[in-house]
């Protein structure tokens, strides 16, 4: 069990980092950004850190992988060494430089797909609660049905039909997402288009579009941000879930689902390393969620005021 | 009323499932032939597959032999639907109860010790548990799992089911995919059932019942589960309707012989009347037991039964 031990022994090394890089952040900034920092809760800023790290590894991914992403560069299945690292997978592609370019990809597939199901669905959300009416009804009862089917079986159903390459793999996800984004947003879009100032944009005659960016989108900013992460996180675990079905992000692209699907033979006989691309998705999905957690206690922190 | 409800919106999920597929770019003859495709082929699978008929015609045909159990065959193989799902329905039924039957009563009783003994390290750690567990991938859990109990040789890393297994054997193969299931639906019941009781501990009837003397552990079982039994329903309900659709992962880990399983190799093969039928039977399934949820609740709760 002398990985187990080193897994945690590096988790605690990331808290102690997160725990200085706080400190340093209180000691060195003033203001704003102090009492933020002074705020900030361990679990917070260690899932900033480890955020910050995978957006590091994912743009600077050709100058930190010691191999090619697609090149066959050893044996099969090789064990740990000191050339490659974490060993070779099933074709003798090496292990840590595709670990390395996994999170270009999936990470980088699973933002563009949140980015678009958020676009899509806070647009229509905010678009439905303002104008209400049959427009509203209409689009709330087509999402409402759309959401009376799971969403994995969803996403299958559309994947059989449009085929499995990466544009579809996010439009499909994308659009099942977007409907619970939708959601959301007419929920606190409803409660702010009743207010005033809507009244009194309305009166000065502003156009619909006007009205969502400027006076209704900045007023549902804090839970909207919150969901993004939440959003984040069930996209990126779908992805994954996909991908290691097989349905996903295709080979030779390197892609953290499918290659726990891979090498996953490996594991019957005791070898741990098919477990850290999956570990990698868990480790992420817990920072971006103890982040979400300090937003949505900051944003309700603040109301109690 | 409710039921009226639920039947109708299983007929627009069934729509959804049958419309999806007239989205198909080109028809569905040309995308089975592809290459091999000459004019006399395509007319005559055409033909065979009733595409000629107009679309409302289809989905009355389709949505009428699904209900009698004929669910048409399968594009890849031509053998009869209905009979690659029967025996395969029931290993995911008994896979999904098993789970069921390992996660419900843990949660509960995780849930009222964590309420009970609020913000205690047992709390807590009960806390953090769930919220790890919820970021989790299901084949993460079921892998650490696979290492840590299959490599000692306690249970069997993969399921083989034929007609001579006895039920005690079942069990015993299935305990690690329905453990998988367990570990990650318990985090949500548990997280639901501790607000659940904590929301009621500061009604004024536990505030009398605590003034009289009552034990902590008596106060939470009479007087605050009762109450929150319809909440706590609900959560149950919802994480059994999620529980299929995380079958389908676990199936593939587990090489389970499950409708999971099917479904994933049938959106490999593009083999769409099989994909539309096992997504039917989900949805169905789904919608059924949101539907039970709502009417428990209304059950356990007598002032939602005297409305109005």
């Amino acid at each position: 069990m002398g990985f187990a031990a080193s897994v945690i022994l590096g988790l605690a090394a990331l808290f102690a980092i997160a725990w200085a890089l706080r400190a340093a952040a209180r000691a060195t900034f003033s203001g704003q950004t102090r009492s933020l920092a002074h705020d900030i809760p361990l679990t917070a800023s260690f899932g900033l850190l480890v955020i910050a790290i995978y957006t590091f590894v994912a743009i600077a991914a050709p100058a930190l992988a010691p191999f090619p992403e697609r090149e066959i560069v050893g044996g099969q299945f090789q064990a740990w060494s000191a050339e490659h690292w974490l060993g070779t997978d099933r074709i003798g592609r090496d292990m840590l430089s595709r670990l390395i370019y996994g999170a270009r990809n999936t990470v980088g597939i699973a933002f563009a797909t949140t980015a678009l199901a958020f676009v899509v669905g806070a647009i229509l959300g905010l678009w439905a609660a303002l104008v209400g009416g049959w427009l509203d009804q209409a689009l709330s009862r087509f999402v409402d049905a759309l959401m009376a089917i799971p969403a994995l079986i969803f996403s299958l159903l559309l994947l059989t039909i449009f085929g499995t390459s990466v544009l579809t793999l996010i439009l499909v996800i994308a659009a099942v997402d977007a409907t619970r984004v939708f959601r959301l947003a007419r929920a606190v879009a409803q409660g702010i288009v009743v207010m005033d100032y809507i009244e009194a944009a309305k009166l000065r005659g502003e156009g619909s579009w006007f009205l969502i960016r400027r006076e209704i989108l900045p007023n549902a900013m804090a839970p909207l941000v919150a969901e993004f992460g939440l959003r984040f996180c069930f996209v990126f675990l779908a992805i994954s879930s996909l991908s290691f079905l097989g349905l996903g992000i295709q080979p030779p692209t390197a892609d953290w689902g499918s290659m726990v699907k891979d090498n996953a033979t490996l594991i019957t006989f005791g070898d741990v390393t098919p477990l850290l691309p999956a570990g990698c998705i868990a480790l992420l999905t817990v920072a971006v969620n103890f982040v979400v957690d300090w937003q949505l206690h900051r944003a309700s922190g603040l109301k109690e005021q | 009323m409710r039921i009226a409800l639920g039947v109708g919106l299983l007929f627009i999920v069934s729509l959804v499932i049958f419309g999806a597929t007239e989205l198909l770019p080109g028809d569905l003859a040309n995308e089975l032939l592809g290459q091999s495709a000459t004019p006399e082929t395509l007319a005559a699978l055409r033909e065979q597959l009733g595409l000629n008929d107009p679309a409302p015609v289809r989905y009355w045909n389709w949505l009428t032999g699904a209900l009698t159990g004929d669910f048409g065959v399968s594009l890849a193989n031509g053998r009869p639907i209905s009979e690659l799902i029967g025996a395969r329905l029931g290993n995911t039924v008994f896979l999904a109860l098993y789970a069921a039957a390992l996660s419900v009563p843990i949660s509960l009783i995780l849930g009222i010790l964590a309420a009970l003994w609020r913000n205690s390290i047992f709390d807590r750690m009960a806390n953090a548990g769930a919220l790890t567990a919820i970021s989790f991938p299901e084949f993460f859990v079921a892998y650490i799992l696979v290492l840590w109990l299959a490599q000692t040789g306690l249970f069997p890393s993969m399921v083989r089911i034929n007609p001579t297994t006895t039920f005690g054997d079942r069990v015993y193969m299935t305990f690690l995919p329905a453990l998988t299931l367990m570990l990650v639906v318990t985090a949500h019941m548990m997280r639901m059932t501790r607000a659940a009781i904590i929301n009621l501990m500061a009604s004024p009837y536990i505030e009398m019942a605590r003034l009289k003397g009552m034990s902590p552990l008596r106060i939470v079982l009479r007087h605050a589960l009762p109450n929150a039994l319809a909440p706590i329903i609900n959560v149950i309900a919802l994480n059994l309707a999620y529980l299929i659709t995380g079958v389908v992962v676990v199936e593939v880990v587990f090489v389970y012989p499950g409708l999971g399983q099917l479904m994933v190799d049938a959106v490999s093969n593009r083999d769409i009347a099989v994909v539309q039928a096992v997504a039917l039977i989900f949805a169905a399934a789904y919608v059924a037991l949101n539907l039970l949820a709502d009417v428990l609740s209304t059950i356990t709760n007598p002032r939602l039964m005297h409305r109005r």
